[in-house]
């Protein structure tokens, strides 16, 4: 059985000014809507609070909820259907840390039994101090900064050969981090500059292999988040795991198909390089689809079957999958390309030799 | 090539063979008498989030170590001055580090400094400045011993909470000390968690102080509180209506016994009002202690203090001699059976905090098992009929893999004793389908030898050798991802992380090194002149 055949030949590269549109307009939507919400929607793992999951025998609107904590001041919390409708279970969410957080989900408990009588049977508590919750944003933050670090080193190591090179990218980015942060910069900014100087390296050092690796990365996670803005989902610890899981995964797409541009180049040393790179992602391109397409159908199936707790996390992953799929088609090899732009910018000996080249031949 | 098959046929056979022994124990639940003895029983271990219980972030308020220890110096100070004939007049502690110390007389600095160095090597006296002429000291604590102090109040919490938790009969319970001076607890299978909570917080310092019955309750919740005295307050819950009264008392401030003498606190049954009450045996010393205070004080009343509670004042009727003491209060059984643990296992050092709470009840750690793997099995079944129809007998091959990808990281989380978390579950389903990725890369190369014309075992032998660097470099960087989500991540997230490591590895054993083995004994030795992919 065959899906794509093997002599397809879809023009991506030539089409990419529509896909960088489609990027573009996707991230700018994400950073409007994430400017408008006032920032990412941090579950209670970074806002320090508490969350309650609690299953009544009854089914009650959030409202009748609301209403019964009000005896204990905590009206203004979030009420959530969780999982089946049938199963009248709820998600009470308590952002505050202003008030006593030790005991609360007894205190909710007891609330609920004197509006609701028995029968309430909470089934998970999350209670989270400011203290940790702000300990655990930076531990993510940096977790995802030190993957796409580690990530950007072994690609360009791997890509090009070029270790040292990787190695000074990652010793002054170890430099700047620490420069900055000894200024008290917040964590969040720390780690847009981090990455901003991370891609500013890989453009000096001429790291382009790792350049659109990364681009791609930041695209990926972007949208990703954006789609949890949209949604009005929260980002909780198990979705930073589903974050670095689906950086990983969107990297391995990419990597078959710079790996494929790689072997081709050397292969076709004198065919232009956008040709080579369009012919690379049409040969990947079964192999792209068919991997995205198994994994799509059991991360599909962990989000409509596997219950409550972990359906944000599938969501992550789905949404990263399809993005990841994308972005490494139409983001990260087109990147390649701009690189060599830069580099018929400023000609070299070598270029221009290979350049001649083509000129014999085509004339 | 099949020169070496035999062996590494005989690889994956001993890799499944092993694989199974590991994987057996958790699949059954009464394993033959003999396999125990010989052959691994552990089982794989379920997270927090699958198996239901608790997971706690404390902190001890390592400070209030350091200001008690201050304050018990302040204490000790008095009688030695008073030895060395020293006069004073002012002594007490200013911050949690430092003691203020104002003497009458100039000639008393050189004996007063004297007597110090020698007694509390621990404290540094400073030099002494002039107030109205008057030689004051700003004793510090110095900050080695403050670090001392610190560290030990978190060492002896750590203990005094396993003593506890080992009291109260927790399997498997999981205790280590945090970052800084945090400590991680982890009870897994606990129904009530409240009281655990409760059992585990509770600073239980057990205090007997005297109750001051020379001035009104009254004049002093106005306001008007003698020197030396405090108002603490017992608080009583009406059987019948349930309702909570605080009834205030007026104690002197000064400790006479703490709980540190307690050898054991055990839970008996007043027979008159059949109510549980927790009773108390004191060591040799601290029973002399009592002896005396109960001597000197009769007629007085005797408050027994927990944690800054009232729990009785009984009048003292005569001498007790003999250690004993007894501690009611209308406790519930649970209650007075809670308090003799924590009497026993000694007070905790400091106050603790809970910095982070996360409890799941079991009854939604067994939902969660459920439809995990009932996703698991359905996207897994896709998948596999998926390769099976897309590249006919190759896809089968892959299938088998597959399988044993799945059985491989069973038999991997019992091995390295790593814990199964809802996101592992996650984590391994993801990888069912990300291992046939390296089949699909592989199959798709063969096919292309295939179409340049190349005979089944060169096209084999050439989609294997090329695949074989990107589906490296692909995983690889995975793997990356994956470990660095271990080193940040706690509970569930770390279990995620294990599972995905292993899958990562068991699939490139499975989907690289053995369909390879397959593919080699079809077309070399059974020389299939066809390749169905």
């Amino acid at each position: 059985m065959e899906f794509i055949k093997p002599d397809i030949n879809i023009n991506f590269v030539g089409n990419r000014k529509w896909a960088f549109l489609l990027s573009g307009s996707l991230i700018l939507a994400t950073i409007v809507l994430l400017v408008w919400r006032g920032g990412p929607n941090y579950g209670v793992d970074f806002t320090g609070g508490v969350l309650v999951q609690v299953r009544l025998d009854q089914p009650h609107s959030p409202a009748e909820i609301k209403d019964a904590l009000r005896s204990i001041n905590l009206q203004d919390s979030i009420i959530q259907q969780f999982g089946e409708k049938s199963a009248s279970e709820y998600l009470i969410r308590v952002r505050k840390t202003n008030v006593e957080l030790t005991g609360l989900s007894d205190r909710i408990k007891s609330a609920l039994i004197s509006s609701f009588g028995k029968g309430v049977d909470i089934r998970r508590v999350e209670m989270v101090g400011p203290k940790v919750g702000k300990d655990l944003r930076q531990k993510a933050l940096f977790a995802i900064f030190y993957a796409i670090l580690f990530i950007a080193i072994y690609i360009s190591g791997r890509f090009e050969l070029k270790w040292i090179m990787s190695g000074v990218m990652a010793l002054s980015l170890a430099a700047v981090v620490y420069l900055t942060s000894s200024f008290g910069v917040s964590v969040t900014w720390l780690i847009i500059i981090a990455l901003l100087v991370t891609l500013g390296l890989c453009w000096f050092l001429n790291l382009k292999y790792a350049l659109g690796a990364i681009i791609a990365l930041i695209h990926d996670v972007t949208i990703t988040i954006g789609a949890f803005a949209l949604t009005d989902r929260e980002i909780s610890l198990a979705i930073i795991a589903a974050f670095l899981t689906l950086v990983g995964y969107s990297l391995n797409d990419t990597i078959i198909v710079f790996d494929r541009i790689r072997e081709n180049a050397r292969r076709f040393r004198r065919r232009p390089f956008k040709e080579v790179m369009n012919e690379s992602i049409n040969e990947t391109l079964s192999r792209t689809i068919l991997t995205s397409s198994t994994t799509l159908v059991v991360v599909a199936a962990l989000f409509v079957l596997g219950g409550g707790v972990i359906h944000d996390f599938a969501f992550a992953m789905l949404v990263g999958i399809v993005v990841g799929t994308y972005s490494s088609i139409f983001v990260a090899s087109p990147v390649l390309l701009i690189w060599e732009r830069k580099l018929e910018g400023k000609p070299r000996r070598a270029r221009t030799g290979e350049k001649n080249k083509v000129r014999v031949k085509s004339t | 090539m099949s020169k070496n098959l035999g062996i590494r046929a005989g690889i994956v056979a001993l890799v499944i063979i092993v694989a199974l022994i590991y994987l057996v124990p958790s699949l059954t639940k009464n394993l033959p008498p003999w396999w125990s003895n010989v052959l691994p029983k552990d089982k794989i271990h379920l997270g927090l989030d699958l198996q239901g219980g608790i997971h706690l972030n404390l902190e001890v308020e390592a400070i209030k170590a350091v200001e008690s220890n201050v304050e018990r110096v302040t204490e000790e100070l008095k009688p030695d001055l008073r030895k060395s004939k020293i006069r004073y007049l002012e002594l007490k502690r200013l911050s949690n580090d430092t003691i203020v110390l104002k003497l009458m007389r100039d000639e008393d600095v050189a004996p007063f400094l004297e007597m110090f160095r020698a007694n509390y090597p621990d404290f540094d006296p400073g030099t002494a400045s002039y107030e109205e002429g008057k030689p004051v000291f700003h004793v510090t604590l110095l900050s080695k011993a403050r670090e001392r102090i610190m560290k030990m109040a978190v060492d002896q919490a750590l203990e005094t909470i396993r003593n506890r938790i080992d009291q109260f009969g927790v399997s498997e319970p999981d205790i280590r000390p945090g970052e800084g001076n945090r400590i991680l607890i982890e009870l897994p299978g606990i129904k009530d968690p409240k009281r655990a909570i409760a059992l585990i917080g509770k600073t239980a310092l057990l205090e007997f102080k005297l109750v001051d019955e020379d001035h009104s309750v009254d004049e002093a919740l106005k306001g008007h509180i003698p020197p030396g005295d405090e108002i603490l307050y017992e608080t009583s819950i009406d059987r019948k209506t349930g309702q909570r009264s605080r009834i205030p008392f007026l104690l002197e401030k000064r400790t006479l016994l703490t709980g540190e003498y307690i050898t054991d606190a055990r839970v008996q049954i007043d027979s008159r009002y059949n109510e549980p009450y927790v009773s108390l045996s004191f060591d040799s010393r601290g029973a002399r202690l009592f002896e005396n205070i109960t001597g000197q004080n009769i007629k007085k009343r005797l408050a027994i203090v927990l944690d800054n509670k009232v729990y009785s004042a009984p009048v003292i009727q005569d001498k007790i001699s003999g250690g004993r003491a007894q501690i009611t209060g209308r406790f519930s059984m649970d209650e007075a059976r809670d308090l003799a643990i924590v009497l026993r296992a000694g007070a905790l050092p400091a106050p603790v905090k809970i910095l982070e709470e996360r409890s799941v009840g079991p009854s939604l750690g067994k939902d969660s098992i459920q439809k995990g793997f009932r996703s698991a099995i359905i996207g897994g079944i896709l998948v596999v009929l998926f390769m099976a129809l897309y590249y006919g007998l190759s896809g089968i091959i892959a299938d088998a893999a597959l399988v044993l990808n799945v059985i491989l990281i069973g038999s991997g989380l019992a091995f390295f004793g790593a814990t199964l978390t809802l996101p592992g579950i996650a984590g391994i389903i993801l990888t069912i389908g990300m291992s046939v990725d390296a089949n699909v890369l592989i199959f798709e190369r063969i096919r292309e030898e295939l179409r340049l014309g190349k005979t089944p075992r060169a096209s084999i032998e050439g989609g294997y050798g090329k695949a074989l660097v990107t589906i490296l470099d692909a995983n690889v960087t995975t793997l990356i991802a994956a470990l660095v989500l271990f080193q940040f991540g706690t509970g569930p997230v770390r279990g995620f992380a294990v599972t995905l490591s292993i899958g990562i590895i068991a699939s490139l054993f499975t989907a690289i090194f053995v369909t390879r083995v397959v593919f080699d004994y079809l077309y070399t030795v059974k020389r299939m002149k066809k390749i169905s992919i």
